[in-house]
């Protein structure tokens, strides 16, 4: 190739275009090669039947940073705006919650909401200063900034107060259970809170650290939800427009076989028909896993490494269910208008911990729980004039079922899906025209992510902060060098956030200077 | 509980019953769950057995991986520090390996059986290790520490007693060479290497033909002064021969919990065995940056002046004392280099070969505890390192 590029980024997901147009805004020559013939990653929008479209993957958005936006100019046009959250009742009787309002609950329940949501949020906003910084080292070579940043998240939670930080330092390891349990009577409230904390993950409302994750979730936009003209598709539409302004080139359709490594430097990458590009520097939108043991091989990185890469914990568990319906389905107590919202099935915490039971063993759930929305109600181009889609998150689907998943076990599945949206929505068998379900395991060989994982790589406190992607490569940086890290599996993790993406492109230019 | 499982007895090795038949001193101890000779009949005069004739050491318990599949070089080569694709079938290598901050996990010698056929031995077990080092590798490791015994022959006479054993071929083997035979239907591997930096061969066979071997080579040692040794006898060796141990001169880095209580192989003096045009190895990164930034510690080889061992001694740069710069981890009074020698760590940059130290030994006779401040100077060489260790054909003695 005749080309030179100063930065080859794998993958153009939502975080390998922000990382791109990033470089690219400061300069830098930026080749993104992308294995699938469209842009975005788990952020895209795909005709899944004819006419009917939907966020083929990730489907709602509440994550993507400030940061991201006002350093690219973004301008995205919402359909659907701080959408409220409904969290369905099979009698009728539904909370409707949003920010830090609950309606449908006793006076005490709303009263401790308003102040969990405010505390929440406020924790949330901490934390989302870390989310976006790169995290500090902490090995005996960390260098001034690594302690600068030490101290200030230090700093930070010693200025929420004595009270608050203790909260904090309390609440961080904890289950979400026990923390809903403590503070509200709603069943139907406690199993809302506890889905928000556990979609995406392989955890249930009583595995440890379910706190952080729901923390994690009002990172960025105090959970208020949104969703964009077009879909997630638009989202990384407009990130690739953004990159391609700053003259960065996306090739799609190709995928890279492995990177050129010579003498622990990379070189370029190649890819499966053949075709190499080089440049000084690899930027990896791919899952840490499949970055180090299939693009770099194992034979260029150490033992140690290897090993602690090996062991990133990746079993996704969130599958996609999306209907094309004819008409919207009947649900009790539920307005024309209100079809515009979020809906959840989790009717109470012990609901969600049950339905986690089977993924623990390898099985998906006969009572799955549900975030559910029908994007064509704010969006007339999703579907055909009167007609309507509905995209659904669907959990536990493990992507390691017991004895795979096959036809078989993906028509049972289905049926369980459907079961159990019968109870809420008692004629939605008789609406739809066309249907696709849509399991980790499908993720994975689609989007080629490790395990079909939302995170690419459990959100938990062991693969957190300086433990993520691993310890001692939690800068961006892999142990190769010029081969650097940029989406959902490093810090700060998943959810179409760009943070990922933003860190790692500061990463990049500061080590250049 | 079973019978076995409550038996508290350690592990025999197979050459056990004519150690047993040999022993007078009654003095074992535990070598990886084996039981092991301190000695057999007379420390001192084993140490001479096989500095003046040959002495036979039981090498059982070394631990014994067999290393096979189509990644077996290039995983032993990312293992290792040293390239490995230099290593032919029919050589031996001195190894050392470390984790992914360049510090040493363990050294032992790596036996080139067949082509992609290959024996990791050493003094500890690291199955744990090789195993993660195995994941995404086309490669088999099994411990074979019980499959195969061995016998460590060293010594001035071992070639004779070798060649009156009517084993063909030793002549040829030069150090660091490997040869298999038949030995009475059995396979016996034989190979030109040792512990004791003296001429010498280590002999591998199965379990079965264990007490077949022993017998045949004490009557073909019989007027060749063999003896049965113990560890006692060949740590005297080892340290005049400048080697190091585990747990002795050096923590494997899998078991020290302060940091900055391991080593790595520039500070173990075993640079030589680094190769940093290998693409990668495990600990390649940190060492090139401890090349770039100047290793903390450095091993030196010690001769001090006097007769008193220095066991355990600090170490000075001047006579008065004052702040030590490190500390002694072997010291002998060796019997053929008439030297009161030791293996010590300091604090770069002291140490340079010629430097003058001082280590200050604490000693007692007759109940009463005596200190000197002895000068040591660093030398460069082995203490003990005749030119019979390298001559090909050995002369026949
Ligand atoms: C079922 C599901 C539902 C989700 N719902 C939401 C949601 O509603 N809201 C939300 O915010 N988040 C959601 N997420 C999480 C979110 O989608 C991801 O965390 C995020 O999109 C990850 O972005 P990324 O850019 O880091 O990686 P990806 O989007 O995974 O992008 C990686 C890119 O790299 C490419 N690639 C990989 N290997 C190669 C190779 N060898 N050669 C070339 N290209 C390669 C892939 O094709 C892909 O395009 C969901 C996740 C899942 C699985």
């Amino acid at each position: 190739m005749s080309d030179n590029y100063d930065a080859i980024i794998i993958g153009a997901g939502h975080n390998g275009l922000v990382c791109a147009a990033m470089l690219g805004r400061a300069g830098r020559k930026v080749l993104v090669v992308e294995a699938n013939d469209q842009v975005g990653g788990a952020a895209i929008t795909r005709e899944f039947t004819e006419g009917y479209s939907v966020s083929a993957c990730a489907h709602l958005l509440y994550q993507l940073q400030p940061a991201v936006k006002k350093e690219l100019g973004l301008k995205l046009d919402v359909a659907a705006e701080n959408m409220a959250t409904v969290a369905l009742s099979a009698e009728g009787q539904h909370l409707r919650i949003q920010n830090d309002r609950v309606a449908g609950v006793s006076e005490e329940d709303a009263g401790s909401y308003r102040a969990f949501h405010k505390r929440m949020t406020r924790f949330a906003d901490l934390f989302n200063t870390f989310l976006n910084k790169t995290p500090p080292r902490l090995a005996k070579d960390a260098s001034r900034s690594d302690m600068l940043t030490l101290v200030q998240l230090g700093f930070d939670i010693r200025r929420l107060g004595r009270t608050e930080m203790q909260e904090l330092l309390r609440l961080i390891g904890m289950n979400i259970r026990d923390e809903v349990v403590e503070r509200f009577a709603s069943p139907k409230l406690r199993g809302a809170i506890s889905l928000d904390a556990v979609l995406g993950t392989h955890l249930g409302p009583r595995s440890p650290n379910t706190v952080l994750t729901y923390l994690y979730r009002l990172a960025g936009a105090k959970g208020q939800i949104s969703q964009p003209v077009g879909g997630m598709g638009a989202v990384s539409e407009l990130l690739a427009k953004s990159a391609r302004h700053y003259g960065v080139v996306i090739r799609t359709g190709m995928p890279v076989k492995k990177i050129v490594i010579d003498g622990g430097r990379v070189g370029g990458v190649e890819t499966n028909s053949g075709e190499t590009f080089s440049a000084p520097l690899v930027v990896s939108n791919a899952d840490p896993k499949s970055t180090i043991m299939c693009l770099v091989g194992v034979k260029n990185v150490e033992t140690g490494f290897t090993r602690r890469i090996h062991h990133i914990r990746s079993n996704g568990n969130a599958a996609k269910l999306h209907l094309a319906l004819d008409r919207l389905p009947k649900i009790e107590g539920i307005e024309d208008h209100e079809y515009a919202n979020r809906f959840v099935i989790a009717p109470d915490e012990g609901y969600v911990e049950r339905a986690f039971n089977y993924a623990k063993y390898g099985e998906s759930s006969v009572k799955p729980i549900l975030e559910i929305s029908f994007p064509s109600v704010s969006d007339k181009s999703m579907a055909p004039p009167g007609k309507h889609v509905m995209s659904a998150i669907v959990q536990y689907a493990p992507s390691k079922l017991r004895g795979g998943w096959t036809e078989d076990s993906k028509s049972d599945f289905l049926q369980v899906v459907m079961g159990t949206l019968s109870e809420f929505m008692p004629n939605i068998e008789s609406c739809v025209l066309a249907s696709e379900l849509l399991t980790s395991a499908d993720f994975e060989k689609q989007l080629h992510m490790t395990g079909g994982h939302w995170h690419h790589g459990e959100l938990a406190l062991d693969q957190f902060l300086f433990t993520r992607p691993v310890g001692g490569a939690q800068q961006y940086a892999m142990p190769v060098d010029g081969l650097y890290l940029c989406g959902a599996g490093a810090h700060p993790g998943g959810g179409v956030s760009g943070a990922a993406g933003r860190n790692a492109a500061r990463a990049i230019l500061k080590a250049e200077k | 509980m079973s019978k076995t499982e409550v038996q508290l007895d350690r592990r025999k090795s197979p050459f056990y019953p004519r150690q047993a038949e040999l022993d007078r001193l009654n003095q074992w101890h535990e070598w990886k769950g084996y039981r092991s000779a301190d000695g057999f009949w007379e420390m001192d005069l084993e140490y001479f057995a096989q500095r003046n004739s040959a002495g036979v050491f039981d090498l059982t318990p070394m631990t014994k991986y067999r290393i096979t599949g189509p990644d077996a070089l290039d995983y032993l080569n990312r293992l290792v520090t040293r390239d490995m694709t230099k290593i032919k079938p029919g050589r031996v290598a001195y190894a050392v390996w470390c984790d992914d901050e360049g510090q040493v996990i363990d050294d032992g010698t790596i036996f080139h059986l067949n082509e992609g056929e290959y024996r990791l031995c050493s003094q500890e077990r690291h199955m744990s290790w090789l195993q993660a080092a195995a994941i995404g590798m086309d490669v088999r490791i099994i411990d074979e520490t019980e499959d195969i015994c061995g016998l460590a022959v060293q010594g001035p006479t071992s070639f004779s007693i070798l060649k009156n054993m009517g084993l063909h071929g030793v002549e040829t083997l030069k150090p660091f060479d490997l040869m298999a035979l038949n030995f009475h239907g059995a396979e016996l591997m034989i190979s030109r290497t040792g512990f004791t930096g003296d001429l010498g061969y280590e002999l591998w066979i199965s379990p079965d033909s264990a007490l077949h071997l022993w017998d045949t080579l004490f009557e073909a040692g019989k007027l060749h002064h063999i003896r049965a040794i113990g560890t006692h006898a060949l740590e005297l060796a080892r340290i005049e021969a400048g080697f190091i141990a585990a747990y002795i001169d050096f923590l494997p880095a899998n078991v020290t919990v302060r940091s900055g209580r391991s080593r790595s192989p520039l500070e173990l003096g075993l640079g030589w065995l680094v190769d940093f045009e290998k693409p990668n190895f495990n600990g390649r990164r940190a060492l090139i940056e401890e090349k770039k930034r100047g290793s903390t510690w450095r091993l030196v080889k010690l001769d001090i002046e006097g007769n008193k061992e220095a066991h355990h001694s600090y170490i000075y740069d001047n006579k008065k004392g004052g702040e030590n710069i490190g500390f002694i981890t072997s010291a002998a009074w060796s019997p053929v280099c008439k030297q009161n020698i030791a293996l010590g760590t300091v604090r770069t940059p002291h140490g340079k070969v010629g430097d003058k130290l001082y280590v200050e030994i604490y000693y007692q006779l007759e109940m009463h505890w005596s200190r000197v401040m002895a000068q040591a100077t660093v030398v460069s060489k082995p203490f003990w390192d005749p030119p019979r260790k390298r001559v090909t054909p050995p002369a026949s003695n």
